[in-house]
This record gives structure tokens, sequence and C-alpha cells, in this order.
């Protein structure tokens, strides 16, 4: 198998990032806006690299195309967060 | 050091409450109701002569050599089938009694070979003992009548063999087989002089339904069934008493032994897990320990198509602690990481994981379990606040319906299924959600009134329609829901599952199971009396992994399955320390006993204990760790007993990351698959080399115990503090036991384990603390962990891997009786005739469209990729579902899997992959590469050449 292929499906690039990301989103999304993106916010705190969490803040401050609304969300507040730590 | 004698009291125990009191040759006895004169006697320290009667089995009462004679009543009644009652006075040795015996056991002797000081079992044989104790001094008959002394042997299973020469016809082989495996392999074929023990349909052993489970060899009083290393090697001299090292049972053994010879492990009666019981994998299937296979020496390599150099271990060690710090010099602390393997020790895990924190000074650190049960951990830490089973074992006899969810108990976990055949037998209902027809499903004396042969990936679905069936129909048990549970997340659960999308109506089409069915068993689920639910890999191993485990809660939750005996929700773990591995901080987001790494007091304490400051972030999980490989940020990895080019999914993607990397460092008792991109080779020890601890399914932490010395020369844990050593941060510890008391003093869950307290109770099940001083085998008994249990909203997102016309089928993946996890250590024994190699099991109606006969060569192909290995037509899978194992490397069955994961823990999703099945010619290209790969990269170089 290519190289090629194998790097578009690790985690540490966007698409698979953005990919877990939105998949987090939907479990989370029932609970209602507020709730949800909380909810999603901490889940990438707590289980997310550090270079996971770099590189989604990377792709949104790049447009966060493929973001579900509601995760895009959850990344912004994230990285606000981590900001004013 | 003697060998452990157990106590065969001839029946088993009575488990009634009243008791009874009787006098037997002048002694009062006071025992419980329907217990056995036998029993009663022997509990008084009288053993009555016996052949047919042993406490694993009921009473028989064939031989006629147990005779008593009670005051009042006629005749010589059997002790093994009369129960005790009050007032009787029993003698069992009179001069009738004597004379009886003498004349059934000269019966016995006159068919019977005269070749004591040549049998294997001399030494062992309870007919020698009993010829001795009822005073036999002459066979009156002669030896010139009928007899069998001339019937054949039957040597066709690996580990025993078979000689109706020798047998008595008790049926004690005969009842083992029924009452304590639940196989009915066996039978007594024909009548009176012509009776004899009959494998199958008068087949020989291996080609009978025998799964060679070792019960009937343990039950034999003669040398009819014995082992063959028995044979072999002669009777052992001394055991030791451990933990098996296959399977989340844990069943415990005793190893016995001549010098550092391992003759036998011989399943031990006072075991918590087994209570005397085994497998074909843990009986027999230790060979792998003395291997020509296993690697003695350390060995390193400059890379990895160099042939690997035997060093001393101070070199081997050097090496891999000035890689890994070139490496975090050069790339940063977090370049490197550690895997622990649920194969390991609790102490082994525990040292790997404080080496990564505190050693490499990150929390790149994760376990196999991430690829098995992390869905567990974190769906019934989520519901019910703690991560793990909420039973005993022993739970299941008090069971009225059991559910099995996802998981093959018959294979994967062999001796508990007997349990559970056993209680199926008693009346208990069982159903089955599983896309295979299971051997549970329809086994001798057990039938699943429901199998709900699902779609793979629609676990989710299908639990939640039932929670709708009980929620709409009034079944819910309101008064442990308002008492035990949150109520406003209960009411929005509840307001969930009863939307008319979740009704079974609804989910029928997606999940391929009748509305009719998923209603008849969500009824029979709730309203059927203790109902406990027992799920594997087919819940957790799946893009909504967790979120199905959280529904399989909420079932039991709504239903007030929970806290008590025969209830509950009990994941079947793989291998045999999973829930230990989880439990000692092996995840990179959590110490042991499952607190996260950023809770500042944890992180203070262990600070405090290890003297350095920890990490606050989360570490990578394997998969990130491989991804960050192959991106490059990641280059070290250190694995203690783990194969992940084997087992883990995607292997072109897993074998990517691993040559990515600069320095992989593994600790195998074999050159494994992994092995082949590694640098460095630190050779393991066995179970039967160590002492330490493995903690089971039911949280139970059993003692490993040392029964020779490490071939190699060191213990893993001892590895694993050398290497710390050289990285500059000493461990002391001089035993594992010490290890043991550094995680109860950090642990709360484990605050009261000792091996003392292990020792002397024999195992204890966590939490064990002050407030339970001998273990807890039933949790949640007056309240959740976390408080009160909470319902999850469990929304049905169907997988993104998609049937289509380029790959039509979908293929879930398992295991096989025979074999273990990636066949490391059963592939080198002799089990592998059971299972010599990986087959695709594939529906008729799907084999004759594509033109496939039984046997013949298949590709089997995904967008990951693609593997050759042979079909095997049966409607056992459903059409459109094909199922294989991935126990052998040629096959390597996760060339084909995909990176799709869970979304909550990345747990792999190996059980829905979307796949074409077509002929094939034989291996494919890039297993015929592979093979080119393995041999090419496991090459070691002779002395002459490494000193060059």
């Amino acid at each position: 198998m290519a190289r090629a292929s194998i790097w578009r499906r690790s985690t540490m690039l966007p698409e698979r990032l953005v990919y877990m990301a939105n998949q987090i989103g939907k479990f989370f999304t029932h609970q209602g806006e507020e709730k949800a993106v909380a909810a999603i916010s901490e889940h990438l705190a707590l289980f997310w690299d550090p270079r996971m969490r770099s590189a989604i803040f990377a792709h949104l401050d790049a447009g966060g195309e493929g973001l579900d609304p509601l995760v895009r969300r959850a990344v912004e507040r994230l990285k606000e967060t981590a900001a004013r730590h | 050091m003697p060998l452990v004698q157990e106590i065969d009291f001839g029946t088993p125990p009575s488990k009634a409450e009243k008791m009874v009191s009787l006098t037997i040759d002048g002694f009062a006895v006071s025992v419980p109701e329907g217990t056995s004169i036998m029993r009663a006697a022997m509990e008084a320290g009288v053993q009555v002569p016996k052949l047919c009667a042993t406490d694993s089995v009921d009473a028989f009462g064939s031989c006629r050599l147990c005779l008593v004679e009670i005051q009042g009543r006629a005749g010589t009644p059997a002790s093994c089938t009369t129960p005790v009652a009050p007032g009787l006075v029993v003698s069992t040795q009179t001069d009738r009694l004597k004379q009886l015996r003498r004349g059934v056991m000269e019966l016995y002797i006159s068919d019977h070979p005269l070749d004591c000081l040549t049998c294997a079992a001399n030494g062992d044989c309870e007919l020698q003992d009993m010829a001795g104790a009822v005073g036999l001094r002459e066979v009156r008959y002669g030896y010139a009548g009928d007899n069998h002394l001339t019937a054949v042997k039957d040597e066709s299973n690996p580990y025993f063999t078979f000689d109706p020469a020798k047998c008595i016809v008790c049926s004690r082989c005969v009842r083992a087989c029924e009452e304590v495996q639940g196989t009915f392999a066996l039978t007594i074929d024909g009548r009176g002089f012509a009776s004899k023990v009959s494998a199958g349909m008068a087949e020989p052993f291996l080609e009978s339904e025998c799964v060679s489970c070792g019960a009937c060899v343990q039950a034999c009083p003669t040398a009819t069934l014995i082992e063959k290393s028995v044979i072999e090697s002669g009777q052992p001299e001394h055991s030791v008493v451990t933990t098996c090292a296959y399977c989340g049972v844990g069943c415990s053994f005793k190893a016995e032994m001549r010098g550092d010879e391992l003759i036998r492990m011989v399943p031990y009666k006072d075991g918590k897990a087994n209570h005397g019981h085994s497998c074909v994998k843990g009986r027999f299937a230790w060979g792998y320990a003395t291997h020509r296979d296993r690697i003695l020496k350390p060995m390193i390599r400059e890379k990895i198509t160099d042939p690997w150099r035997e060093v001393s271990w101070e070199e081997a060690i050097g090496r891999a602690a000035s890689e890994f710090r070139r490496i975090q010099e050069t790339y940063g602390r977090s370049a490197i990481g550690g895997i622990t393997s649920s194969r390991c020790t609790n102490e082994e895990t525990f040292l790997v994981q404080k080496l990564v924190r505190a050693a490499f000074g990150n929390n790149n650190v994760d376990t196999c379990a991430r690829v098995c049960h992390s869905p567990t951990g974190y769906g019934l830490k989520t519901t019910f606040g703690t991560s793990a089973g909420t039973q005993d074992f022993d739970s299941v006899d008090h069971t009225d319906v059991i559910m099995v969810v996802g998981a093959n108990p018959t294979d994967g976990h062999p001796v508990f299924a007997s349990r559970m055949k056993k209680r199926l037998r008693e009346g208990a209902k069982l159903i089955v959600l599983d896309p295979r027809r299971i051997d549970l499903v329809r086994t001798p004396h057990v039938e699943a009134t429901y199998h709900l042969p699902l779609r793979p990936g629609t676990n989710v679905a299908v639990l939640t329609a039932m929670a709708h069936v009980i929620v709409t129909e009034g079944l819910v048990d309101e008064r442990f829901v308002r008492e035990r549970c949150e109520l406003d997340e209960f009411r929005d659960w509840a307001g969930f599952v009863a939307e008319e999308r979740n009704s079974p109506e609804a989910v029928e089409k997606t999940s391929g199971v009748s509305a009719e069915l998923i209603r008849a068993a969500a009824r029979l689920y709730a309203t059927g009396g203790n109902a406990a639910i027992y799920y594997g890999l087919g819940v957790t191993e799946h893009s909504q992994g967790t979120t199905a485990v959280m529904a399989i809660a909420n079932l039991a939750m709504a239903t007030g399955n929970i806290g008590r005996p025969g209830v509950g929700v009990n994941p079947l773990r793989g291998q045999n320390n999973v829930q230990g591995s989880c439990d000692m901080g092996s995840f990179p987001h959590e110490f042991s006993g499952y607190r996260h790494i950023s809770d500042d007091a944890t992180r203070a304490l262990f600070e405090s204990l290890w003297g350095v400051t920890l990490d606050g972030e989360p570490g990578l999980r394997i998969p990130n760790m491989l991804d960050a490989a192959v991106t490059g940020s990641f280059k070290g990895l250190y694995i203690q007993g783990e194969d992940i080019a084997q087992s883990d999914p995607d292997t072109h993607h897993v074998t990517a990351g691993l040559e990515a990397m600069e320095c992989v460092v593994i600790q195998d008792l074999f050159l494994n698959e992994t092995a082949n991109f590694a640098h460095v080779f630190l050779p393991g020890s066995t179970f039967l080399e160590k002492d330490g601890t493995f903690t089971n399914a039911e949280r139970r932490i059993n003692l490993v115990r040392k029964v020779m010395a490490p071939r190699q020369g060191m213990a893993d844990w001892e590895i694993t503090i050398a290497l710390s050593e050289a990285l500059g941060f000493p461990m002391r510890y001089r035993h594992p036991s010490e290890i043991m008391d550094e995680i109860a003093r950090s642990t709360p869950t484990f605050a009261g384990v000792s091996y003392e307290k292990l020792a002397a109770e024999g195992s204890v099940q966590w939490p064990c603390n002050d407030k339970a001083p001998t273990g807890t085998p039933v949790m949640h008994i007056n309240g959740f962990v976390r408080g009160r249990g909470k319902f999850v909203i469990t929304e049905y997102v169907p997988t993104d891997e998609r049937t289509g016309p380029r790959f039509p089928l979908l293929l879930t993946t398992g295991r096989i009786l025979s074999q273990y996890n990636v066949g490391a250590q059963t592939r080198r024994t002799e089990n592998v005739v059971w299972h010599e190699e990986d087959r695709l099991e594939i529906h008729p109606h799907d084999a004759e469209q594509r033109g496939v006969r039984d046997g013949d060569w298949v590709s089997l192909a995904s967008r990951a990729g693609a593997t050759s290995l042979r079909a095997f037509i049966t409607d056992r899978v459903a059409p459109g579902v094909v199922y294989t194992t991935f126990h052998h490397p040629m096959t390597q069955a996760n060339v084909v899997t995909t990176e799709y994961s869970d979304w909550a823990t990345n747990c792999p999703e190996y059980k829905v992959t979307a796949v074409q099945v077509m002929p094939s010619n034989g291996p494919t290209e890039w297993q015929e590469h592979y093979r080119e790969l393995s041999e090419k990269t496991r090459r070691i170089a002779a002395p002459a050449e490494a000193a060059e």
C-alpha cells in the first residue's frame, strides 16, 4: 500500500482529527447545544494528547473545514481555555 | 515442598443451611441437610473406600465399594448416594463390609492389568490405593476368563491417552464431561460386561466432540485417562499453586513439578474462579515455555534489515536507554512511549507505566486493552462509577436469565462457559445477541430461548430497541430507578428510547432482527427473574463500542438488575490480565485506580512517592503513537509482551508506524511480528518463571507463583527496573510483593491488598480496603460507586464502514477455543492440531455465488488491504457475513481490518469490515512478501559473524 494513503489516515493529520472530533460530537449532540459543546470540549481536553489538540487548533485557524458546528464551537472553546492557561 | 494434596470428599457439598446431626463410627457429626454419608464421614476424618465417587460430580452409586451399615436399616447402602438423616448411627467398617468390599475389589482386579510397577499412574492410582484400603490379598478368579486386557489404546489426543484395558467403567469421566464441562462427548457404550467408555460415536478422542478440557483425565481413578507428560516423565513430586496465563477467567492451577520440570498443570479445586475446572489451553498448552523458539539472550541491531546480534543484558539495556535519551534530546520529551501488556502481571504493568511517567517524563503509555475493552472502562465508569464488571463468577448460580451479547464464552472463556451451561441445564433461560450462531445457542441440553442474529454494527440499535420495549410496556423497575438512579437523566433517557424511531419495528430493517424477536427478548430479560448480561468484544470493538456498553448498563439499571447475586453487567475480558492492566494505570490519561492524570491531588501523591514532577497532560494512545510516528513526532517505543503488528488493526498502518521509529524495544518470549521492526530485543519470562498477580474479569486478584527460575535470567519486572536504572530513575524493589505494597499505598481500591492477604484468602476481589477487608464479590449493592446510576442516551450512529458493490460482505473477527490471541503461545503447542490455520467462515449462499467450495483458497479484500486463506462453508454465519480468526501471522487478518474506531476510546472496529471474497490460487503477493520479510528480519548472527 502506498505511503500516501497511510498518511491520509493518520490521526495527526487534520482530516482524521476532524473525523474523530465529529465522531465524539455525534455522541454528545443530543444533550443540547450548550451541554454538548462543554462535553465535547472536556472530552478533547481529557483524552487527546497536546499535539493532537495543537493540530486541530491549527486546523481551526486555517478555517476549520469539515468540523461540525457544535464540534467547531467546542474546539474554539478549548482553544480559548488553553490560551488562558 | 510437597505436592499440594486436596481432600476428595466424594460427593459435592450441600448448599442447605439446616444442619443434621448423626454418628459415624462413634463420632458425632453435624453437616448440612442433603450431605451424603460419605461426605459427612470424610468431614469427620473417616475415609470410606470409594471408586466411582469424587466430589466434582454427583453421586452415582455404581462401584459398591463405599457400602456402610446403618443401625436399624436393612442392607448395606452406598454411602455416596445415601443422604444423612438426624440421629443415624453409621458404621463404615465391619466384618461384613470388609468382606463385601474385598469381593468387589477382587472382581475389579480380575479384569485389570497387574502392571503396577510400570504403570504411569503408579503412585497416583486410586484403584491401587483402594486395593490396599480394603486389604485385597488374592484374586481367586484368575485371569483366563473374558477380559478387556487387550483393548486398544487411543493415543490420538496430543495431551492424554485413553487405555480401555485399564478402565473400571466407573463413569467418572463420562459424568465429568457432562456435569463439569457440559460437552457430553463421552458415554458408556454397550451393556453389562461389554460396557465401555466411548468418545462420541466410538471415535478416537481427537475426532470426537471432546474439547480436551481435561476434566475426564482429572476424574479418572486409574491410568485409563492420563497425561502423556506423566507417561513420559513420571509422577510429579512437588507442586505450587499459581494462576493460568490464558484468558480473563483466571483459573487457579497446581503446577506439578519434578525438579524444575513442569509435569502437568492440574486445576485447583480451591481456585475461586474455576473451582477445579480447566480448558485445553490452561490445562495442557504450556509447552511454549520451553519451546525452541524462545529467545533467551538479549539482542540488538542498528537497522531492522540487519541480523540480530546477541549481547549481554548490560549492553542491550544500555542501548535501549541511550537510544531513548538520544531521541528525547533530538525530538523532545514526548517522542517516546511504552505499551504494557495484559499478559503480564499487575506489578509489571504498574512498573512500565511508572517508567513512562517518571523516567520518560510523559504519559505516552497505553495497553492492549485499548484494542479490546477500553470502551468497558469508559462506559461503566460513566454509568456506574467504576471501570469493571459488577459480579463474581459464582453469581451465575443465582441467575434466571443469561443474556450473552457479542461474546463466545465456550471458545473465549471456556471454564466460565461450563458454569453458564450448568446453570442453563438447571433451567435458566438464555438470550444470545450475536451475528453468528455461537455454540451456546444450541449445545447438548442447552438451547437459547432467543438468538438475535443481528447485523454487525447494530448493537446499539438493538439494545436501545430492547430498552424501548421495557419502557413502553411498563417493565421498568421503578422503585430501583427511583431509589438508585439520577431521575432527570432517567426521564430524558426514557423519553428518548420511547421514541418510535427506537422501536423494534423501526430497527428491524437496520439490524436484520425481527421486531417480534427483539420484543420477546426484552420481555424475558425484564421479567424472567434475576437477569445478568455477559458481553465481550462483539460489543466493544465497534465505532460505537462505548455507546453499546452504556446501552447495556441502561438496561440493567432500568430493570433493577444490579447490586445482588445473579444479576449485573459482566464484561468477559479477553486476556488474563486485561482488568489488571487497566487497573494499574496503563492508560495515557489515568493513574492506577482510574484517576485522571489532571487531578492535582493524585498527581501530588505519586510525585511524592516517586520523587519526580509528573506531566498532567494526557499522552498518546497506541493508534495515536503510530500516527505520530508516521508524521514524525514519535520515535521510540518500549513494548512489553504485546505484538501490535499482528493484533492491532490495519496492519499496513501499524507497520508503517513501527518502521518510522528509530528505536523499538521489544520484551517478549519470542521474536514476534512486531520484533520484525525492532532494534532491541529483551527476552521475557513466562508466567511460570516469576511472582506476581493477575486480576481476572471478576476483579479477582490471584497470585502468580514462580515455579522455576527464569530461563533467560531475569523476570520481566526486573528487566523494567534495569531499564529504569539505566535511564537514571532507579526503582528499588526486592520482590514483586513490594511493588504491590506500593500499589496498595497509592491506590484506594487496592488499599487492603498484600501478598500475605492473598496467600491467606486465596484471592480477593477489589475494592479491597478498610470498608471491604476481604474484597467485594458483588458491587453496587447499596448504591453505585458514583452515587446514583447515570442513564445515558444511546443514539444509534451507523458505522461509516459500509458495504457496497466493491465490498458487499461484512467481515467480523474473533477467536477459537484452542488458540489464544495472536497465537504466540498456543501456536507453539500441540493445540495446532485443532486449528493449524485461520479459516474464513462463509455462508453456503455466499460461497455458491462466488463459486467457492469448502477448503478452497479465497482472497479476502477490504479497502485497507487483502489476504488469502481457505474457506470453511457453514451456516453458522448469516448470509452477507463472513468470519475469521487472527491467530496466525501468515494470514494476518488485520491486514484487512480498518482504521475506524470507537468514538470515545479509539478501540478499533474489528467487528465490522466491508470485504469482498473471491476464489484465489493461494497466498497473496503481500503474504509472500511478508513471509520473506519475516525470515529476513528474524536472522540471528552467528557468534563469529557478530564479533566481526
